[in-house]
Protein backbone atom coordinates (compact mmCIF):
# COMPACT_ATOMS: atom_id res chain seq x y z
CA UNK A 1 0.00 0.00 0.00
CA UNK A 2 2.60 2.56 1.13
CA UNK A 3 4.18 4.27 -1.40
CA UNK A 4 6.30 6.20 0.95
CA UNK A 5 6.91 5.72 4.37
CA UNK A 6 4.79 9.42 4.96
CA UNK A 7 1.74 8.64 3.33
CA UNK A 8 -1.50 7.94 5.48
CA UNK A 9 -4.50 6.25 3.98
CA UNK A 10 -7.84 8.39 4.63
CA UNK A 11 -9.94 5.86 6.37
CA UNK A 12 -6.91 5.02 8.91
CA UNK A 13 -6.50 8.56 9.75
CA UNK A 14 -10.40 9.03 10.55
CA UNK A 15 -9.52 5.78 12.51
CA UNK A 16 -7.15 7.49 14.80
CA UNK A 17 -9.03 10.08 14.87
CA UNK A 18 -11.98 8.17 16.28
CA UNK A 19 -10.23 6.24 18.61
CA UNK A 20 -8.45 8.95 19.82
CA UNK A 21 -11.37 10.49 20.34
CA UNK A 22 -12.80 7.42 22.91
CA UNK A 23 -10.36 7.20 24.47
CA UNK A 24 -10.10 11.00 25.42
CA UNK A 25 -13.69 10.85 26.52
CA UNK A 26 -12.80 7.83 28.73
CA UNK A 27 -9.65 10.34 30.42
CA UNK A 28 -12.63 12.88 31.09
CA UNK A 29 -15.41 11.33 30.95
CA UNK A 30 -14.83 9.87 34.80
CA UNK A 31 -13.82 13.65 36.04
CA UNK A 32 -16.46 14.80 34.27
CA UNK A 33 -19.28 12.74 35.98
CA UNK A 34 -17.73 13.58 38.95
CA UNK A 35 -18.32 16.73 38.85
CA UNK A 36 -21.56 16.02 38.52
CA UNK A 37 -22.15 14.04 41.76
CA UNK A 38 -22.59 15.46 45.10
CA UNK A 39 -19.30 15.06 47.27
CA UNK A 40 -20.88 13.81 50.08
CA UNK A 41 -19.03 11.88 52.46
CA UNK A 42 -19.50 8.20 51.11
CA UNK A 43 -18.78 9.65 47.90
CA UNK A 44 -15.55 10.80 49.26
CA UNK A 45 -14.76 7.62 50.52
CA UNK A 46 -15.12 5.53 47.50
CA UNK A 47 -13.23 7.92 45.71
CA UNK A 48 -10.76 7.31 48.60
CA UNK A 49 -10.62 3.59 48.09
CA UNK A 50 -10.66 3.75 44.27
CA UNK A 51 -6.99 3.61 43.61
CA UNK A 52 -6.02 0.94 45.43
CA UNK A 53 -9.04 -0.91 43.90
CA UNK A 54 -7.93 -0.53 41.14
CA UNK A 55 -4.14 -0.81 41.47
CA UNK A 56 -5.79 -4.61 43.01
CA UNK A 57 -7.47 -5.40 40.10
CA UNK A 58 -5.60 -4.82 37.44
CA UNK A 59 -2.61 -7.11 39.01
CA UNK A 60 -4.10 -10.03 40.49
CA UNK A 61 -4.79 -11.57 37.38
CA UNK A 62 -1.06 -10.20 36.00
CA UNK A 63 0.03 -12.20 39.02
CA UNK A 64 -2.14 -14.99 38.59
CA UNK A 65 -1.54 -15.47 34.42
CA UNK A 66 1.91 -14.82 34.68
CA UNK A 67 3.02 -17.75 36.92
CA UNK A 68 6.20 -17.89 38.94
CA UNK A 69 8.10 -15.16 37.86
CA UNK A 70 4.96 -12.64 38.19
CA UNK A 71 4.07 -13.38 41.40
CA UNK A 72 7.93 -13.50 42.72
CA UNK A 73 8.00 -10.21 40.62
CA UNK A 74 5.02 -8.73 42.89
CA UNK A 75 5.67 -10.05 45.95
CA UNK A 76 9.86 -8.74 45.85
CA UNK A 77 8.67 -5.42 44.55
CA UNK A 78 6.35 -5.13 47.44
CA UNK A 79 8.21 -6.58 49.96
CA UNK A 80 11.05 -4.59 48.95
CA UNK A 81 9.23 -1.25 49.23
CA UNK A 82 7.95 -2.16 52.50
CA UNK A 83 11.24 -1.78 54.18
CA UNK A 84 12.97 0.41 51.89
CA UNK A 85 9.92 2.58 51.10
CA UNK A 86 11.88 3.39 47.56
CA UNK A 87 9.65 2.64 44.44
CA UNK A 88 12.30 3.02 41.83
CA UNK A 89 14.51 0.22 43.60
CA UNK A 90 11.51 -2.28 44.47
CA UNK A 91 10.61 -1.96 40.87
CA UNK A 92 14.17 -2.75 39.71
CA UNK A 93 14.52 -5.58 42.14
CA UNK A 94 10.95 -6.81 41.08
CA UNK A 95 11.83 -7.29 37.68
CA UNK A 96 14.92 -8.03 38.20
CA UNK A 97 13.71 -11.38 40.04
CA UNK A 98 11.55 -11.95 37.51
CA UNK A 99 14.05 -11.95 35.18
CA UNK A 100 16.24 -14.10 36.97
CA UNK A 101 13.19 -16.78 37.74
CA UNK A 102 12.99 -17.09 33.82
CA UNK A 103 16.91 -17.14 33.02
CA UNK A 104 16.31 -19.97 35.74
CA UNK A 105 13.78 -21.75 33.21
CA UNK A 106 11.08 -21.31 35.95
CA UNK B 1 10.19 10.51 39.48
CA UNK B 2 9.32 9.08 35.94
CA UNK B 3 12.92 7.21 36.09
CA UNK B 4 11.51 3.66 37.25
CA UNK B 5 9.41 3.71 34.20
CA UNK B 6 11.74 5.20 31.05
CA UNK B 7 12.82 1.69 30.06
CA UNK B 8 9.31 -0.08 29.98
CA UNK B 9 8.07 2.74 28.18
CA UNK B 10 10.57 3.14 25.22
CA UNK B 11 10.60 -0.94 25.26
CA UNK B 12 6.83 -0.57 24.55
CA UNK B 13 6.58 2.15 21.89
CA UNK B 14 9.13 0.10 20.24
CA UNK B 15 7.72 -3.30 20.58
CA UNK B 16 4.62 -1.04 19.22
CA UNK B 17 6.63 0.13 16.44
CA UNK B 18 7.55 -3.35 15.62
CA UNK B 19 3.70 -4.57 15.29
CA UNK B 20 3.26 -1.53 12.88
CA UNK B 21 5.82 -2.42 10.39
CA UNK B 22 4.78 -6.24 10.12
CA UNK B 23 0.72 -4.97 9.88
CA UNK B 24 1.96 -3.35 6.97
CA UNK B 25 1.39 0.59 8.22
CA UNK B 26 3.86 3.51 7.00
CA UNK B 27 5.95 4.99 9.36
CA UNK B 28 3.61 8.53 9.16
CA UNK B 29 0.75 6.33 10.35
CA UNK B 30 2.59 4.33 12.61
CA UNK B 31 3.25 7.74 14.85
CA UNK B 32 0.04 8.82 13.79
CA UNK B 33 -1.73 5.92 15.71
CA UNK B 34 0.58 5.91 18.88
CA UNK B 35 0.87 9.44 19.61
CA UNK B 36 -2.88 10.35 18.74
CA UNK B 37 -4.11 7.93 20.89
CA UNK B 38 -1.76 7.77 23.56
CA UNK B 39 -2.78 4.46 25.20
CA UNK B 40 -0.18 1.08 25.26
CA UNK B 41 -2.59 -1.49 25.76
CA UNK B 42 -5.26 -0.48 24.08
CA UNK B 43 -3.01 -0.18 20.61
CA UNK B 44 -1.76 -3.42 20.72
CA UNK B 45 -5.09 -4.85 20.77
CA UNK B 46 -6.76 -2.65 18.18
CA UNK B 47 -3.93 -3.52 15.99
CA UNK B 48 -5.15 -6.80 15.95
CA UNK B 49 -8.04 -5.97 14.50
CA UNK B 50 -6.06 -3.46 11.95
CA UNK B 51 -6.79 -4.88 8.15
CA UNK B 52 -5.36 -3.30 5.18
CA UNK B 53 -7.15 -1.73 3.32
CA UNK B 54 -9.00 -0.14 6.34
CA UNK B 55 -13.19 -0.23 5.78
CA UNK B 56 -15.60 1.10 8.10
CA UNK B 57 -15.90 -2.08 9.46
CA UNK B 58 -12.68 -1.83 11.03
CA UNK B 59 -12.46 1.64 11.74
CA UNK B 60 -15.79 1.01 13.89
CA UNK B 61 -13.78 -2.08 15.69
CA UNK B 62 -10.82 -0.61 16.27
CA UNK B 63 -12.98 2.22 17.52
CA UNK B 64 -14.93 0.41 19.82
CA UNK B 65 -12.03 -1.82 21.16
CA UNK B 66 -9.76 1.11 22.33
CA UNK B 67 -12.82 2.66 23.97
CA UNK B 68 -13.97 -1.16 25.55
CA UNK B 69 -10.30 -1.33 26.90
CA UNK B 70 -9.63 2.22 28.33
CA UNK B 71 -13.14 2.55 30.32
CA UNK B 72 -10.88 2.23 33.40
CA UNK B 73 -9.75 5.33 32.67
CA UNK B 74 -13.11 6.96 33.35
CA UNK B 75 -12.51 5.28 36.86
CA UNK B 76 -8.31 7.06 37.07
CA UNK B 77 -10.03 10.64 36.34
CA UNK B 78 -12.70 9.93 38.71
CA UNK B 79 -10.39 9.72 41.41
CA UNK B 80 -8.51 12.84 40.30
CA UNK B 81 -11.66 14.57 40.80
CA UNK B 82 -11.44 15.57 44.40
CA UNK B 83 -7.72 16.73 43.91
CA UNK B 84 -7.82 18.42 40.48
CA UNK B 85 -11.80 19.94 40.90
CA UNK B 86 -10.74 23.52 42.51
CA UNK B 87 -8.75 23.97 39.49
CA UNK B 88 -10.22 25.45 36.86
CA UNK B 89 -11.72 23.53 33.93
CA UNK B 90 -9.69 24.97 30.87
CA UNK B 91 -6.60 24.13 32.75
CA UNK B 92 -7.70 20.24 33.35
CA UNK B 93 -9.66 19.27 30.51
CA UNK B 94 -6.48 19.57 28.48
CA UNK B 95 -4.48 17.42 30.98
CA UNK B 96 -6.63 14.73 30.69
CA UNK B 97 -5.47 14.60 27.54
CA UNK B 98 -2.35 13.09 29.45
CA UNK B 99 -3.72 10.85 31.27
CA UNK B 100 -2.64 7.34 31.65
CA UNK B 101 -2.18 4.43 34.18
CA UNK B 102 1.69 5.59 34.58
CA UNK B 103 1.69 8.80 35.58
CA UNK B 104 -1.81 8.64 37.08
CA UNK B 105 0.13 6.63 39.74
CA UNK B 106 3.14 8.83 39.72
CA UNK B 107 0.68 11.87 40.72
CA UNK B 108 -1.33 9.40 43.17
CA UNK B 109 2.21 8.96 45.06
CA UNK B 110 2.75 12.25 45.52
CA UNK B 111 -0.52 13.40 46.78
CA UNK B 112 -0.85 10.17 49.12
CA UNK B 113 2.74 12.00 50.90
CA UNK B 114 0.77 15.29 50.56
CA UNK B 115 1.67 16.88 47.55
CA UNK B 116 -0.58 18.90 45.76
CA UNK B 117 0.96 20.31 43.24
CA UNK B 118 -0.88 19.14 40.08
CA UNK B 119 2.05 19.80 37.74
CA UNK B 120 3.69 16.86 38.55
CA UNK B 121 0.77 14.93 36.97
CA UNK B 122 0.52 16.90 34.07
CA UNK B 123 4.51 17.26 33.53
CA UNK B 124 5.42 13.23 34.01
CA UNK B 125 2.63 12.95 31.43
CA UNK B 126 4.12 14.99 28.56
CA UNK B 127 7.16 13.95 29.42
CA UNK B 128 5.88 9.92 29.35
CA UNK B 129 3.99 11.37 26.06
CA UNK B 130 7.30 12.69 24.66
CA UNK B 131 9.03 9.02 25.30
CA UNK B 132 6.46 7.52 23.86
CA UNK B 133 6.07 9.23 20.89
CA UNK B 134 10.15 8.89 20.02
CA UNK B 135 10.30 5.67 20.76
CA UNK B 136 8.09 4.21 18.54
CA UNK B 137 10.33 5.08 15.74
CA UNK B 138 13.79 2.72 16.24
CA UNK B 139 11.13 -0.09 16.96
CA UNK B 140 9.42 0.24 13.30
CA UNK B 141 13.00 -0.03 11.75
CA UNK B 142 15.45 -2.49 14.29
CA UNK B 143 12.06 -4.43 15.36
CA UNK B 144 14.39 -7.64 16.54
CA UNK B 145 15.97 -5.95 19.03
CA UNK B 146 13.42 -5.30 21.02
CA UNK B 147 11.60 -8.60 20.10
CA UNK B 148 11.77 -9.93 23.77
CA UNK B 149 10.62 -7.69 26.53
CA UNK B 150 10.06 -10.28 28.82
CA UNK B 151 13.33 -11.67 28.98
CA UNK B 152 14.51 -8.61 31.05
CA UNK B 153 11.37 -8.61 33.05
CA UNK B 154 10.29 -5.63 31.29
CA UNK B 155 6.70 -6.36 30.85
CA UNK B 156 6.39 -6.44 34.28
CA UNK B 157 7.40 -2.83 35.32
CA UNK B 158 3.46 -1.65 35.21
CA UNK B 159 2.68 -4.54 37.77
CA UNK B 160 5.95 -4.19 40.03
CA UNK B 161 5.28 -0.39 40.19
CA UNK B 162 1.40 -0.66 40.79
CA UNK B 163 1.85 -2.85 43.81
CA UNK B 164 4.68 -0.35 45.26
CA UNK B 165 1.76 2.27 45.26
CA UNK B 166 -0.34 -0.23 47.63
CA UNK B 167 2.03 -0.23 50.41
CA UNK B 168 2.10 3.70 51.19
CA UNK B 169 -1.70 4.05 50.88
CA UNK B 170 -2.71 1.01 52.73
CA UNK B 171 -4.38 2.83 56.35
CA UNK B 172 -5.75 0.48 57.98
CA UNK B 173 -9.15 -1.40 57.87
CA UNK B 174 -11.27 0.01 55.16
CA UNK B 175 -8.45 -0.75 52.59
CA UNK B 176 -8.19 -4.45 53.86
CA UNK B 177 -11.83 -4.69 53.12
CA UNK B 178 -11.92 -2.82 50.23
CA UNK B 179 -8.55 -4.19 48.55
CA UNK B 180 -10.34 -7.85 49.47
CA UNK B 181 -13.74 -7.15 47.82
CA UNK B 182 -11.74 -5.69 44.86
CA UNK B 183 -9.65 -8.71 44.75
CA UNK B 184 -12.20 -11.63 44.62
CA UNK B 185 -14.97 -9.59 42.10
CA UNK B 186 -11.82 -9.23 39.41
CA UNK B 187 -10.50 -12.96 39.91
CA UNK B 188 -13.98 -13.69 39.15
CA UNK B 189 -14.87 -11.81 36.55
CA UNK B 190 -11.40 -12.29 35.05
CA UNK B 191 -12.23 -16.07 34.79
CA UNK B 192 -15.65 -16.08 34.17
CA UNK B 193 -15.51 -13.06 31.45
CA UNK B 194 -12.62 -12.29 30.12
CA UNK B 195 -10.85 -9.60 28.34
CA UNK B 196 -10.21 -6.26 30.49
CA UNK B 197 -13.45 -6.25 32.69
CA UNK B 198 -11.56 -7.36 35.55
CA UNK B 199 -9.86 -3.90 35.71
CA UNK B 200 -13.45 -2.47 35.84
CA UNK B 201 -15.53 -4.85 38.26
CA UNK B 202 -13.23 -5.11 40.64
CA UNK B 203 -12.27 -1.02 40.91
CA UNK B 204 -16.23 -0.37 41.20
CA UNK B 205 -16.93 -3.23 43.75
CA UNK B 206 -13.71 -1.98 45.41
CA UNK B 207 -14.65 1.58 45.63
CA UNK B 208 -18.26 0.45 46.69
CA UNK B 209 -17.27 -1.72 49.36
CA UNK B 210 -15.04 1.45 50.59
CA UNK B 211 -17.68 4.10 50.67
CA UNK B 212 -19.80 1.71 52.52
CA UNK B 213 -17.13 0.57 55.03
CA UNK B 214 -17.04 2.53 58.24
CA UNK B 215 -20.89 3.14 58.02
CA UNK B 216 -23.30 3.35 61.17
CA UNK B 217 -25.26 0.15 59.86
CA UNK B 218 -23.01 -2.08 57.47
CA UNK B 219 -24.37 -2.94 54.04
CA UNK B 220 -22.83 -6.14 53.35
CA UNK B 221 -20.50 -5.24 50.56
CA UNK B 222 -22.20 -4.37 47.08
CA UNK B 223 -21.21 -6.06 44.30
CA UNK B 224 -20.49 -4.40 41.33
Amino acid sequence: MAESAWSIDGLFFLTVLAMTAATYSMRAGGYWIMGRVPLTPRVRRGLESLPGAIIVSTILPIALKGGLPAALCLAVAAAAMAVLRKDIIAVFLGVAAAAAARAAGL
Amino acid sequence: MTLPLVPGIITFAAVFGTVCAQKGLTLAETMLINSFVFAGASQFVAMELYRDPVTPTVLIAMTGIAAAVNLRMLLLGASLRPWLGPSPAWQVYPSLYFLTDMNWLLALRYHAEGGRDWGVYFGSGILLWLLWTVSVVPGYYLGQLFAEPQKWGLDLVMPALFITMLIPIWKGRRQTLSWLVAAVVAVASWQLIGGYWFVLTGAIAGAVAGAFIDDPEPKEQARG
